[in-house]
C-alpha cells in the first residue's frame, strides 16, 4: 500500500457515540488510539451555534446534518424473494456524517433497557413456560438471551450516565421501589447525575391522567439536561433551554448529552489520540492466519487509498454500516435464512410504533417548549412489566406523552383530521391546532425473526464499488399484537384526558416501509451472544471468528427494547473498551473459548 | 502584541548614538559570572533530574512555548510577530548548533534571558527579557538543565529579516535599554510575607504579567506609574489588575485569582483571547501555592484611579433587550448568570465594565475558553459578524455592560465598525428586519 500510516494500537472505525466513549477509555488506559471517520469535523459554537441551530429548514426538513444518500444507501425488500431497491430519502432511520456520528443529531432519551430485555428467551420460558417459548420459535421467532444480564451491565449505564449528564428521578434505587420514577426499571446504584425536566402543560395533563387511570408515570430520563453539569472527565454541560430543536439538529448551547458536549473537549487533547476526518474505511484487512486482521483499508475524501495497521480493530459506526464492514472484510459467515446458518446478519430487528394524536379545544399546549427526550411515560405495558399469559404476544411498549418539539414547519400537519389542507383555512387550523395538538407515542419492542435480516445487495454498489447492504424486514405478528395492544392502552389514555379528533397511526398496520419515520431504531445484524452459532460477537463485542475485531453499536443487541438505544449503546462500549484495555491487550486471544 | 513594539525607531537610534555614558548600568552582564562559559548548550547534559523538573516549570511560567512553539517543531521558533515596523520571528531555541541555541553557554543563556543581549546581537524587546531580568540564578540554572532536554529542530530562522531599515539594527535596542531596562534582579520587600514576595516575583518576572496589563509609552516602554492598571493590545485589552472596584479586581479574592489562573475561569469571569492562551500553555501549570501567592500580591495592590463608568441608559434602546434574549441568553443566561467555569456571566463581571475591546472582538470573531487539565471544556463563543450590525452588536454590549447591576460606558458604533475592519471580520447578511 503507497500510504501506510504508522502503527496504532487500537483504529477505531466511526468516532459517533460508540466510537468516542471507546477512544475516551483506551486513550486514558495509555493506548495509541486512531480514529477514521467519515464525515467531518463539526464543532458546536462554529458548526450549530443557538443562532442557527434552530434553523428547521436546514436541519430536520433539509437534513443537513445527515450522510448524503450519494454516499451509501441501503437496500431494501420485505421478503425474501423479492427484489431489492436502493432507499433513496432517509426516514427510517439516518447515517450520521460528521466527527460525534448520530450522536450529535439525536433527540436524546436516555433509556436504560429492562432487565427483562436482556433476557427474552429465559424469562419468558420461566414465567410463562417452555411451551410457550417453542411456540414463538416455531412461528419463526429467534429468540436469544444477550449473554450479559441487567445486573452486569448495570455498572456500564452508570458509567454512561456520568459522563452524559443524563436528567431523571430513579425509580428503582437498589430494590427499593421509588414513586415519580419508573418503578418498572432495573436496579441502580444512584440517582441520575442531574434532575428530570420540568413537566410542559401536556405532561402536566398526561401525568395526571396516567396517575388517575392507575399507572405509574414518570418524567423521561433524559439527555437534554436540566442543569449545568460537569462530568467525570471534567467538561462542562449548560441547562437544556427547551427550545425544542434537538433531533436531527446539533445542541448549541453544550445541553443535549453528545461526543462533542461530553467528550470530544477531552479525548481531543490528548496526545495518544488521532482522528482522520472525511476519510472513509472501505474494510478491514485479514492476516494470513485467518484469525486476525492486520488493520483498515481506507480512502480519503480526495481519493487517496491507505492503510492503518493496528492490534486491534474497532468498528464502531452506524448499526448497518457494522454489519456490512464485518461482510466486506468477510469475517465470519453470512447468515442464510433458508439454513439458519451463519451469524453475520441475522437477528435484524426494527422497533415496532405506533402513536396518537388529538386535539383539545381552548388549550394552550405551547408546544415551542419543547426538548428532545421531554416527556411523561408509563412503562406499565412495555416489556414484561404485566401478564402476557392471556396474551398473543410477548413484549410491549413504553406509552408516552410528550413535547419534544414545536418545530413549525413539521407541525403543519398536526392538524384535525378533515380540515383543508391549503389556504386560509388551514392557515386558521394550523394556528389554532398548534397549540391544541397533543401526542402519544407508543415505542415498543422488537422481535428477531428467521427472515429478517442483513446481507450484501448482489446487484447495487457504492460510490467506491462495493456492494450495499440489503435490508430484508417485515412485522412480524408477534410484533403487530403487541403495538395493537398497546395502541388501545394509549387511546384509552387520550380518551380519558380528555383529547378529540383522534387521529392513530399504527405503523405495523401495513408492511414496512423505508420512507416512514416512527422510530430510527434499527438494530441486530452482528449481535452479542454466549452461543457462537446464534451470535457473531462474544459477551465482550469480540468478534468469535477474529479475535482482535471488536463492534460496538445497535447492531449488537439481538431483540429491540421498547426504549431508544443510545444508553444501552454507550453502556457496551464501556464494557467492551475495559475489556481490551483491562485484558485482551496484555493477553491477546479469545476473551471467550467458543 | 503588535501595538506595543511601536517604537520610535529613530529616537532609540539617537539615543543609542547619545547615550553611551549610561550604557554601563543597563549592559552590565555581570550577573550572568555566576553561569558557566565552558560548555555549549548542544553538549550539555544535566544529570540532576529535579533540576530538569524546576525548569520545565520555570519554562511554564514564562511561557516560552507560547512564542517559540509555533508549530515548526517545539521550541524551533516561527511565530510571526507583526510590528508597524516590520515583522519579527520568534527563535529558535532548541539545542541545535547550527540554527537554535545549542552554541550558546549558559552565560551566553543568562545574557540572552535576563538582559536581552543575545547571540546575534541585541534582543528586540518583543522577547520578554526585561521581566525575566527578575529571575532568580537558582532558576535560571535550572531552566538552562532544562533546555538541554528539549529535542534538537533544526529550523532556521531570520528574526528580523523582516524589519525594514533602521529597525533591522539591534544595536538599536541597546539605546531603548538605556531609556526603560531596569538590569536588577528580584529584591523582596521585607516587611511582606513570603506568599506576597513569591507572588510579586511570578507577576513581575516569569510571568510578565506587565508585559500586557500595563500601558506601554510612545516608545513602547512599560508605565511604571500605571503599574498592572490595564493594557492594550491592540485587537484585544488587558484589563485592570488593581484594587479598582469599578473596572479591576476589587472585590476578588486571592482564591478567586488563583482559581482564575488555574482553570481559566473563576466562576464569573473565563478567560478568552490571548489570556486564554496564557492560561492554557503557562498558569494552569502554577501550583495551587503559586497560583495563590500570586492572588496574594494582586490583592495588595492599590486601586487605580479609573473612576465609576458613568453608565449608558439601556431602557430605551430599541432591540437589546430581545437581541439578548435570542442570541445570548442560551448559553450566558437570562439574568446574565452564565455556566460556572464554563461561559462567563455578565452580572458581577467588573472584566466586562472598562475597555470594551474584547467584547467587541468575541462578538465578532468569536472566542474560545481555555482547556486546562481541571476544566475540559474550552467552550467556543460564536461570532455574530455574519448576524448583527454594528449599531446592534454595540446595542448588545451597552444591554450587557448596564444590566444585572452593572454600569459601562456607551460602545460607539463605529468602535465596532473599526474592528470589524481591521480583524477582517464579514458584514452581516442582508436583513430586511434589521
Amino acid at each position: 500500500m503507497a500510504n501506510e500510516r504508522p502503527k496504532a494500537d487500537v483504529v477505531i472505525v466511526g468516532l459517533g457515540w460508540a466510537g468516542s466513549v471507546m477512544a475516551e477509555e483506551l486513550t486514558r488506559a495509555g493506548l495509541n488510539v486512531v480514529a477514521i471517520e467519515r464525515g467531518a469535523w463539526r464543532d458546536t459554537s462554529t458548526d450549530f451555534p443557538p443562532a442557527v441551530d434552530p434553523d428547521e429548514l436546514r436541519w430536520h426538513t433539509r437534513r443537513h446534518m445527515l450522510q448524503p444518500m450519494s454516499v451509501e444507501t441501503t437496500t431494501f425488500r420485505n421478503r425474501t424473494g423479492q427484489e431489492a431497491a436502493p432507499v433513496r430519502n432517509w426516514n427510517a432511520f439516518q447515517f450520521g456524517w460528521n466527527v460525534g456520528g448520530a450522536g450529535t443529531h439525536w433527540a436524546g432519551m436516555s433509556w436504560r433497557f429492562l432487565p427483562w430485555d436482556f433476557q427474552v428467551a429465559t424469562q419468558t420460558a420461566e414465567r410463562y413456560g417452555q411451551d410457550r417459548l417453542d411456540g414463538l420459535t416455531d412461528e419463526g421467532l429467534m429468540l436469544q438471551d444477550w449473554g450479559v444480564t441487567y445486573e452486569e451491565m448495570a455498572p456500564f449505564y452508570d458509567r454512561f450516565e456520568r459522563i452524559a449528564g443524563t436528567s431523571g428521578k430513579a425509580g428503582n434505587l437498589n430494590g427499593e421501589k421509588i414513586k415519580g420514577g419508573n418503578v418498572f426499571e432495573g436496579p441502580r446504584d444512584r440517582d441520575y447525575p442531574t434532575p428530570e425536566l420540568k413537566d410542559t402543560n401536556w405532561m402536566r395533563m398526561y401525568r395526571e391522567t396516567a396517575e388517575g387511570m392507575g399507572y405509574n408515570p414518570f418524567t423521561i430520563p433524559a439527555g437534554n439536561i436540566s442543569q449545568a453539569y460537569v462530568n467525570p472527565l471534567g467538561v462542562t454541560m449548560g441547562p437544556c433551554t427547551y427550545c425544542g430543536f434537538c433531533d436531527f439538529h446539533g445542541c448549541g448551547n453544550f445541553s443535549k448529552s453528545s461526543p462533542q458536549a461530553c467528550i470530544l473537549p477531552a479525548l481531543m487533547r490528548r496526545p495518544n489520540f488521532t482522528v482522520l476526518t472525511e476519510t472513509e474505511v472501505l474494510h478491514a484487512v485479514k492476516h494470513e492466519d485467518g484469525k486476525t486482521v492486520t488493520g483498515v483499508n481506507y480512502v480519503t475524501r480526495d481519493g487517496q487509498e491507505g492503510f492503518q495497521p493496528a492490534d486491534v480493530v474497532v468498528f464502531t459506526a452506524y448499526q448497518m454500516d457494522n454489519v456490512r464492514l464485518m461482510l466486506l472484510s468477510q469475517i465470519g459467515e453470512q447468515y442464510d435464512p433458508a439454513t439458519m446458518k451463519g451469524t453475520i446478519g441475522r437477528n435484524y430487528s426494527y422497533q415496532t410504533c405506533s402513536s396518537v394524536t388529538a386535539f383539545f379545544p381552548g388549550a394552550k399546549m405551547n408546544p415551542f417548549i419543547g426538548g428532545g427526550a421531554l416527556g411523561v411515560q408509563i412503562d406499565d405495558f412495555n416489556g414484561d412489566n404485566f401478564d402476557h399469559s392471556d396474551l398473543d404476544f410477548i413484549g410491549g411498549a413504553g406509552i408516552m406523552g410528550y413535547s419534544t418539539n414545536g418545530r413549525p414547519i413539521a407541525n403543519m400537519n398536526g392538524i384535525r383530521p378533515g380540515t383543508k389542507r391549503w389556504g386560509s383555512e388551514w392557515k386558521e387550523a394550523y394556528a389554532r391546532d398548534y397549540q391544541e395538538a397533543a401526542n402519544i407515542f407508543c415505542q415498543g419492542t422488537s422481535m428477531p425473526t428467521r427472515d429478517a435480516y442483513l446481507s450484501l445487495d448482489p446487484t447495487y454498489r457504492d460510490r467506491h464499488g462495493q456492494p450495499l447492504l440489503r435490508l430484508t424486514f417485515d412485522w412480524n405478528r408477534n410484533d403487530k399484537s403487541m403495538i395493537a395492544h398497546a395502541t388501545e392502552k394509549a387511546i384509552a389514555i387520550m380518551k380519558e384526558a380528555g383529547g378529540e379528533d383522534l387521529m392513530v397511526d399504527n405503523q405495523a398496520e401495513a408492511s414496512w416501509n423505508p420512507y416512514k419515520q416512527h422510530s430510527s431504531h434499527t438494530i441486530g445484524g452482528l449481535v452479542m451472544g454466549a452461543d457462537p452459532s446464534t451470535s457473531a460477537l462474544n459477551l465482550y463485542l469480540q468478534s468469535w471468528d477474529c479475535h482482535n475485531v471488536f463492534s460496538v453499536g445497535a447492531s449488537a443487541f439481538p431483540n429491540n427494547g421498547g426504549y431508544n438505544p443510545t444508553l444501552t449503546v454507550g453502556a457496551l462500549a464501556v464494557r467492551a473498551a475495559r475489556a481490551i484495555h483491562e485484558t485482551y491487550v496484555n493477553n491477546p486471544g479469545p476473551l471467550v473459548e467458543a | 502584541m503588535a501595538k506595543w513594539i511601536k517604537i520610535a525607531g529613530g529616537a532609540v537610534v539617537l539615543a543609542a548614538i547619545g547615550a553611551g555614558g549610561w550604557a554601563w548600568t543597563s549592559l552590565n552582564t555581570s550577573r550572568s559570572g555566576v553561569a558557566d562559559d565552558s560548555v555549549a548548550l548542544a553538549d550539555f547534559t544535566s544529570d540532576d533530574a529535579e533540576a530538569v523538573a524546576r525548569g520545565e516549570y520555570v519554562m511554564r511560567m514564562g511561557d516560552c512555548a507560547a512564542c517559540h512553539t509555533r508549530g515548526q517543531g517545539d521550541f524551533a521558533g516561527g511565530y510571526e510577530i507583526p510590528t508597524p515596523f516590520g515583522t519579527l520571528v520568534s527563535s529558535n531555541i532548541t539545542p541545535d548548533r547550527d540554527t537554535g541555541i545549542g552554541g550558546m553557554t549558559e552565560r551566553d543563556f543568562f545574557d540572552a534571558l535576563r538582559q536581552g543581549i543575545g547571540q546575534h546581537g541585541f534582543l528586540y524587546p518583543a522577547m520578554p527579557y526585561t521581566a525575566y531580568a527578575k529571575l532568580t540564578d537558582g532558576d535560571m540554572h535550572d531552566l538552562w538543565a532544562y533546555m538541554s532536554t528539549v529535542a534538537p529542530v533544526s529550523n532556521d530562522i531570520d528574526e528580523n529579516g523582516g524589519m525594514a531599515f533602521p529597525y533591522n539594527i539591534r544595536l538599536a535596542m541597546a539605546g531603548w535599554d538605556m531609556l526603560f531596562f531596569s538590569n536588577s534582579g528580584f529584591e523582596p520587600e521585607a516587611g511582606e510575607s513570603e506568599a506576597w514576595n513569591r507572588g510579586k516575583y511570578i507577576v513581575d518576572g516569569g510571568g510578565h504579567c506587565s508585559a500586557c496589563h500595563s500601558p506601554r509609552n510612545a516608545l513602547g516602554a512599560e508605565v511604571a506609574a500605571a503599574y498592572l492598571e490595564g493594557g492594550s493590545l491592540g485587537d484585544w485589552s488587558a484589563p485592570d489588575l488593581t484594587q479598582n472596584p469599578h473596572v479591576g479586581l476589587g472585590g476578588s479574592t486571592a482564591e478567586d485569582i488563583a482559581a482564575y489562573l488555574r482553570k481559566g475561569s473563576d466562576g464569573v469571569a473565563v478567560a478568552a483571547g490571548p489570556m486564554a492562551e496564557a492560561v492554557e500553555h503557562s498558569l494552569q501549570y502554577l501550583t495551587e501555592e503559586d497560583a495563590l501567592a500570586v492572588g496574594t500580591y494582586l490583592v495588595s495592590l492599590p486601586a487605580s484611579d479609573t473612576p465609576a463608568p458613568e453608565g449608558a441608559d439601556v431602557a430605551s434602546l430599541p432591540h437589546a433587550a430581545l437581541d439578548y434574549e435570542v442570541n445570548c441568553s442560551a448559553c450566558h443566561g437570562l439574568s446574565g448568570e452564565g455556566i460556572t467555569g464554563m461561559v462567563p456571566a455578565f452580572a458581577g463581571n467588573k472584566g466586562l465594565l472598562g475597555d470594551p475591546t474584547n467584547l467587541i472582538h468575541a462578538m465578532l470573531k468569536g472566542a474560545r475558553a481555555p482547556h486546562t487539565h481541571e476544566v475540559q471544556t474550552a467552550a467556543g463563543m460564536p461570532s455574530f459578524a455574519w448576524k448583527l450590525s454594528d449599531e446592534r452588536i454595540a446595542e448588545l454590549l451597552d444591554y450587557v455592560r448596564n444590566s444585572w447591576g452593572n454600569a459601562a460606558a456607551a460602545v460607539p458604533a463605529s468602535s465596532v465598525a473599526e474592528m470589524r475592519a481591521s480583524l477582517d471580520a464579514r458584514e452581516p447578511m442582508a436583513n430586511p428586519a434589521q
